[in-house]
């Protein structure tokens, strides 16, 4: 089993805590495991990406060749669009339409949503929208994870494992919330996919 | 065997706590500022009373590390590449005094400039100052070459040069770690004239660091990081450097990679390998992050006509970081692309932060400027040098640590008056001070912005040597008191902080304008710790 995910973004989004949930599981089932991360500069409200490479034998390179990747996991519809390059034919892009506009020339919002919909396989999802429904806006991200999950090649019930494992010190009413934005995210992807 | 998911960085940080040291010296700079944060941070760290602290650059770093190996005890300095120009007399002279205690510069290069000025590599001042290098090509081996380097320092008696790149620096993977073995004593040198570089002793010493070289060879060849792998097609080899190794193997997933390779992560490069590869090969590629390096010494080394190709032949570009995808072309091999970037995709430059004072003071300065020519503006390295873009599009320079003051100072010699230079905080204390000492000695007609958020903001909020210190600093220095102004950068007081620039441009000598207010992040993050300490006061 090999699943290549690449994380994108926007400094500040927090895709870094996505891939670290992601590895803890993956971690757990003892499978091999390479994150590469942006740091520096970028985090500057940039665009920021990380390769995540999750597979049952040794990983050789930190960065996934071009045209190899399983996943695109964005948190957000432009940046989506500039890694497809790395997407695989047969791979996934799953992504927020809530768009974070940090420059004067974003293009236009629809234009971007139709491009993701010309793609052979795609997950397009308002995480934003369905976080505020559950109660927390901040849950867009664990709803991004909710989505990705059908598509990581492990199982749904670690990766919520190790939500719940995360929001513990926060208390259970936070647990609880999370749990339900990952599920929404899943369910959604299940029914959309 | 339990595995850590470690950063290369953190890695690198835990093979030197598990490795003996007393101390890390270091001053932030991406990729290599996590090193030196993880040991300020971890735990059996603290409990041993590990040295951490942040110096005030990268040259008080290098040689507070080696005083402490002067003293016996072990110690890393880090930095990232372009620090070790600040570094390097101190650096150079290391490798003819050698050391006591085992000493360990760690460089992370940044291939590509992700955060740099430029992608010098390091493996070019290890060279020339003579000294091993440890080049890793994962996680694991960082740990491991660290841990094991200060003995290997000890054993040669220099210091030994680990070079990562930003790629190893900030991936992640599983590390096993080893024992932990002990710190080492205060022990004095047993040649007390060993650290005197007079010419008489230090022609002595270098003669000896040139005996060396043989040994230090010998060492690389016998390395269990460096590896001669046989293939079955002979007339073909690959030299792969450090994490180049990886983008190889990416390739030949199954592990068949038909050519005979020469794994290097341990330099000087092994003669005897050369050797063995001129015997069959007709054709050497080399791969290898950075500049040509490699590529360079065996097109001299190899004592035949063998073709060499790699970054200077144009098999691999020139300049930015390798991927699997570079060295599949290199090989010959097809790469496959995923869908073209749509056209409407646009760039997405790193900004300054919503409510940053920065802002706040480039827009007073444009004001104040806006009757004069453009091109009045040196600036430095950190966040604010992000004023070079729109909206403010506000300063003309950014070149090395400290050179706003010194190029402000030169351009106001040739005439152009007014000229003003923009420096922070922390990059005021790292190398700004010297260069206003030039000034108030020449008796220069400059303003000096220093944009002080009170602390290193760009590499993630380490503490600034210049907190509390600014003003008695400029005072110090011989700037007149009365032209040393402190001003809150917040838009309710634009009006304010235009009419001081217009004051201090009038004055004819050295201003310094102080704009303090605390770096929005840093205050983001304060206030998180607060609110967690009030609702659990007891953890």
């Amino acid at each position: 089993m090999k699943t290549d995910i690449i994380l994108a973004g926007v400094g500040g989004q927090g895709i870094l805590s996505i891939a670290s949930i992601i590895g803890d599981a993956a971690i757990n089932e003892n499978l091999f495991l390479k994150q590469a991360e942006t740091h520096g500069m970028s985090q500057r409200g940039g665009a920021v990406q990380s390769h995540l490479r999750i597979s049952d034998c040794e990983i050789a390179a930190d960065l996934i060749p071009m045209g190899k990747a399983d996943l695109i996991l964005s948190v957000e519809p432009m940046e989506a669009l500039r890694y497809l390059p790395f997407l695989s034919p047969e791979g996934y892009v799953v992504t927020n339409t809530t768009p974070f506009i940090n420059i004067p020339n974003y293009p236009d919002v629809d234009a971007v949503l139709a491009e993701i919909e010309k793609q052979p396989h795609f997950v397009a999802i308002d995480a934003d929208k369905i976080a505020a429904e559950i109660g927390n806006k901040r849950a867009s991200n664990v709803v991004m994870l909710g989505a990705a999950t059908p598509f990581l090649n492990i199982e749904p019930e670690k990766i919520e494992a190790g939500i719940a494992h995360i929001f513990s010190r926060k208390g259970e009413a936070v647990v609880e919330m999370n749990r339900k934005a990952f599920k929404a995210g899943l369910d959604f992807a299940m029914a959309n996919k | 065997m339990q595995k850590n998911l470690f950063l290369g960085v953190e890695a690198i940080g835990q093979g030197a706590i598990d490795g003996g040291i007393s101390g890390v010296y270091a001053y932030p700079g991406t990729p290599s500022t996590e090193i030196t944060e993880f040991i300020q941070e971890n735990e059996l760290a603290l409990q041993k009373g590990i040295r951490s602290k942040w110096s005030a650059n990268e040259k008080t770093a290098y040689e507070a590390a080696l005083g402490m190996s002067y003293a016996g005890k072990r110690s890393m300095v880090c930095m990232k590449h372009v620090g070790l120009n600040v570094a390097a007399d101190a650096f150079i002279n290391s490798a003819i005094t050698g050391i006591n205690g085992g000493l360990i510069v760690t460089v992370a290069d940044d291939p590509s400039m992700h955060s740099s000025q430029n992608e010098q590599d390091s493996r070019f001042y290890g060279k020339f100052a003579m000294i091993p290098i440890l080049e890793p090509s994962n996680q694991q081996e960082a740990y491991d070459m660290v841990r094991e380097g200060f003995e290997l320092s000890e054993k040669l008696e220099v210091p030994v040069m680990v070079r990562i790149t930003t790629r190893l620096a900030h991936s992640r993977a599983g590390v096993v770690r080893s024992e932990v073995l002990p710190e080492k004593e205060v022990l004095l040198p047993a040649d007390p004239s060993q650290f005197v570089l007079l010419p008489a002793i230090a022609r002595r010493r270098y003669k000896g660091l040139l005996e060396k070289q043989e040994l230090f060879e010998k060492t690389a060849k016998k390395s269990k990081y460096n590896e001669y792998i046989k293939g079955e097609d002979k007339s073909f080899g690959i030299i792969a450097c450090g994490i180049a190794f990886n983008y190889l193997k990416e390739n030949y997933p199954k592990g068949d990679c038909p050519y005979t390779v020469l794994k290097l992560s341990q330099y000087p490069v092994p003669q005897k390998y050369l050797d063995k590869m001129a015997k069959h090969c007709e054709e050497v590629l080399v791969l290898e992050e950075g500049y040509p390096v490699v590529e360079e010494h065996i097109k001299a080394a190899f004592k035949k006509d063998i073709q060499v190709s790699g970054r200077l032949s144009g098999a691999l570009p020139r300049d930015g970081e390798l991927n699997a995808d570079l060295v599949a072309k290199a090989l010959g091999k097809e790469t496959q692309l995923g869908a073209d970037v749509p056209d409407l995709v646009v760039n997405r430059p790193p900004a300054l932060c919503q409510g940053c004072g920065h802002q706040d003071m480039y827009k007073a300065l444009n004001q104040a400027l806006d009757k004069y020519t453009k091109g009045r503006v040196f600036s430095d390295i950190g966040c604010y040098t992000l004023g070079a873009l729109p909206p403010y599009k506000s300063i003309y320079s950014c070149v090395d640590m400290g050179a706003s003051v010194t190029m402000a100072k030169g351009a106001a010699d040739a005439g152009l008056i007014p000229s003003v230079a923009v420096i922070g905080d922390s990059t005021f204390t790292h190398s700004g001070i010297t260069g206003l000492l030039d000034a108030v000695n020449d008796e220069a007609n400059i303003v000096v912005v220093i944009s002080d958020n009170e602390s290193v903001s760009m590499t993630g909020g380490q503490e600034s040597s210049a907190l509390g210190k600014i003003e008695s600093i400029c005072a110090g220095v011989g700037v007149d008191p009365n032209h040393i102004r402190v001003l809150t950068p917040l838009k309710k007081y634009h009006d304010m902080m235009v009419q001081t620039f217009e004051e201090e441009i009038a004055y004819d000598g050295v201003s310094v304008i102080v704009f303090r207010r605390e770096c929005i992040q840093a205050a983001a993050k304060r206030l998180r710790k607060e609110k967690k300490m009030k609702d659990n006061p007891n953890k």
